[in-house]
């Protein structure tokens, strides 16, 4: 297939010559700026020619403990993936500061966001009753489910009440928490992912591996191998816009014949009922506007009282995630279309517990803009699928094991606690503070073996050297780019390993490190 | 007990301890200069979107060239009759075919380039992403300066859907290479026409 074939249009001149003009790089406005808006990166990261096949993520064998840097040695091991991932979510990061410093209220706005979230999760109980009582009031069908599973039956029976077959759904970690796609596969309902990156990861048979890019982890290259198995496309053309256009051209005829559309949500308006999802692509817009049945999957904490109070977040979103001041789209569902029916699913899995949790509950401010995962050099170095969960990066080092405490039981050993995630997150999460306090719980706990309950010890050797400490943090923004001066004091070394480490000190910790290691590799 | 029941009683029983008042939301100080309609321009170019000027004969001059090359056209304005009657549409699918639909916004954000629609405006919601292109009708008087001031307008509380529109859709999802027409429009052009130039003629 070629590129032509995709679209008669195109070739009558109804779609515009630059859309497709003959380049393979980022669009430009018409003056010839490059532009930077939605994930774009601001120079093009084009990998080189050679075929490195794509390090998978991290193995997962029930409950047992993830092996992260088992994961991340492998990642290391390709060093094409391993360097186009760190590059591109460095410049987000860079992307990130740039918009921020463009505001002046930048620090007034992180500061409200986060008075406004422990507000709001302080007066959950009031705030998600208001809620329901105005999505009723204006044509919604409101339910609550316990857990994953729960949102699972309550949205297959919505779907076969209604003789619904297919499904069209924009990203959604809350769906990928309730294992949602594979749970309706064993029940015959055919689930068709909107988002390109998501797409992607669904096409591949893996979950996403970033909260706002899921295919970040990988090359344009496995883009193409993936598309050319699964849509029949050139296995040697890895063009990124001929790949775009064939996910758009394949998936829009789903989009048009399912018979319900999902979305996740990004904030729920209490005041008015609303469930509002930003895009880039367009698709949580598509899978709500066009499917005659709608359905809005929400996590409870993500209700915020009132319509004003979107304006700080959306200033904070968008620019915390990948630097532009806004996405491409910001929609605000409130009520139904004429004729059809809208759902909503108000979901707790495991956070009301967490709001219970004193070390851990502000977690729950989150807003999945994933400016903490794009700043963490283990995340960057190490892939988001190393983790072997839904969240990955500092924000899912928490997140994880409220989830099993057994299973995620060493990622919160994952992290320089280099405090950079606190610094950028537009919520002002404590976030690092909260992944110290995760060490200290599962080693008083026992849920961690021998061996990391010795890293315990090298993180409190770390903190308790308040001067390495502080050249940590206080040289962040330059240093953070290299990472190794600071992954020598990650007990989990891995990312470290292959660098020289000169420092006498750090020698001493590495080999205090070599040593433990080995005796975990006999266990 | 119901999970609507069971969740809220866990909540209340985990309700964390501490008095944390709602703070007031300033409107904050516009981050762009006086000329709204020109920072309007500047950040929606920036946001892959493309500015018109009305022309003097033709209005919808800056965009002939697309309409004329455009098989479908549905309008949702009285400046321009297109030939899909949006208003007769049954089913948001029987706007597939469109090439360019034409809708006016009911304001423009110049902090970041937005205009807003609701179910009125776009008579078919989905229209807005069908579309291969859109173009928006814009009055200069209806640019408001920031986000948060946006956000005080009575449209979001009584519409049954509203979207902030801010260039057309793109992805990066491939390697940071930004492209235009990821599932929604391939391009949007923002006209700066004012609301009564059709009586004015
Ligand atoms: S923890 Fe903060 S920085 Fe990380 S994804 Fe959540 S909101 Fe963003």
């Amino acid at each position: 297939m070629s590129v032509e074939d995709l679209n008669p249009r195109e070739r009558e001149g109804v779609i515009h010559p630059e859309v497709r003009a003959g380049h393979d790089e980022s669009e430009r406005a018409p003056d010839g700026r490059r532009l930077q808006h939605a994930e774009a990166a601001s120079k093009p990261i084009r990998a080189p020619q050679t075929r490195e096949p794509q390090p998978r993520g991290a193995k997962i064998r029930g409950d047992r403990p993830i092996n992260q840097s088992e994961a991340a040695e492998r990642f290391l091991a390709a060093p094409l993936h391993q360097a186009a991932h760190d590059e591109r979510l460095w410049d987000l990061r860079k992307k990130r500061d740039a918009s921020a410093h463009g505001i002046p209220e930048w620090e007034e706005l992180r500061e409200l966001a986060s008075q406004i979230k422990t507000h709001t999760l302080s007066h959950l109980d009031r705030y998600l009753e208001q809620f329901e009582a105005a999505a009723k009031a204006n044509g919604v069908h409101v339910h609550w489910a316990k857990d994953g599973a729960d949102h699972n039956r309550i949205v297959l029976d919505i779907l076969r009440s209604h003789g619904a077959k297919t499904l069209v759904k924009s990203k959604s970690m809350l769906t990928e928490e309730c294992g949602f796609r594979h749970h309706m596969a064993a029940n015959g309902i055919e689930v068709i992912e909107t988002d390109l990156g998501e797409r992607i990861q669904q096409l591949d048979n893996e979950e996403p591996s970033h909260v706002v890019a899921p295919a970040v982890h990988k090359t344009r290259m496995d883009v193409a191998e993936v598309f050319a198995k699964t849509l029949g496309t050139d296995p040697d053309n890895d063009d990124a816009h001929y790949l775009a256009e064939s996910q758009r051209e394949t998936t829009r005829p789903y989009i048009l014949k399912a018979d319900a559309g999902m979305t996740g949500c990004n904030f729920a308006i209490a005041e008015t009922g609303t469930v509002v999802t930003c895009t880039n692509e367009g698709n949580a817009d598509l899978s709500g506007n066009v499917p005659p049945l709608q359905i809005h999957s929400i996590g409870i904490e993500k209700i915020i009282p009132k319509v004003e109070h979107l304006g700080v977040f959306i200033r904070l979103l968008s620019r915390s995630a990948l630097g532009s001041p806004i996405t491409q789209y910001t929609s605000h569902f409130r009520g139904p279309r004429a004729g059809t029916e809208m759902h909503m699913v108000l979901v707790d899995n495991g956070r009301s517990e967490r709001l219970g949790m004193e070390e851990f509950w502000t977690s729950l401010k989150c807003i999945r803009c994933g400016a903490c995962m794009n700043t963490c050099p283990v995340y960057r170095r190490s892939g988001g699928l190393s983790y072997g969960a839904t969240y990955s990066g500092p924000i899912g080092l928490i997140i994880d094991p409220t989830f099993n405490k057994r299973k995620y039981s060493t990622l919160p050993f994952s992290s320089t606690m280099n405090g950079s995630c606190t610094n950028v997150c537009p919520v002002k999460i404590n976030i690092h503070e909260q992944i110290f306090a995760w060490r200290k719980v599962l080693v008083e706990e026992h849920q961690i073996p021998a061996l990391k309950q010795g890293m315990m010890k090298a993180a409190g050797a770390v903190l308790s050297r308040p001067a390495a400490y502080r050249a940590a943090i206080g040289a962040a923004d330059s240093a953070l780019k290299v990472l190794p001066r600071f992954a020598v004091y990650n007990p989990l070394n891995t990312w470290g390993k292959k660098r020289e480490m000169p420092d006498a000190p750090r020698q001493t910790f590495h080999a205090w490190y070599k040593q433990n290691r080995m005796k975990d590799t006999g266990r | 007990m119901s999970a609507r029941d069971a969740i809220l009683d866990g909540i209340r029983r985990n309700r964390p301890a501490g008095d944390f008042p709602l703070p007031e939301v300033p409107l904050f100080a516009p981050l762009v200069g006086e000329d709204l309609v020109a920072e309007f321009g500047e950040r929606l170019k920036r946001m892959g979107g493309r500015v018109a000027e009305p022309g003097a004969a033709d209005v919808f001059a800056g965009v002939r060239e697309r309409l004329d090359a455009a098989k479908v056209i549905a309008s949702a304005v009285p400046e321009l009759t297109g030939n899909r009657d949006l208003r007769s549409v049954r089913a948001p699918q029987e706007v597939e075919d469109v090439d360019v639909a034409v809708v006016r916004a009911v304001f423009g954000i110049a902090e970041t380039g937005s205009v807003l629609f609701t179910q009125d405006q776009l008579i078919v919601n989905a229209v807005a992403y069908l579309a291969q292109h859109l173009v928006v009708l814009l009055d200069p008087a209806d640019i408001v300066p920031n986000v948060q001031a946006a956000y005080r307008r009575p449209e979001f509380g009584r519409s049954a859907y509203a979207v902030l529109h801010t260039g057309p859709s793109a992805t990066a999802d491939i390697e940071g290479v930004l492209i235009h027409g990821a599932q929604g429009v391939r391009s949007l052009t923002a006209v700066l026409l004012p609301r009564d130039a059709a009586e004015r003629g």
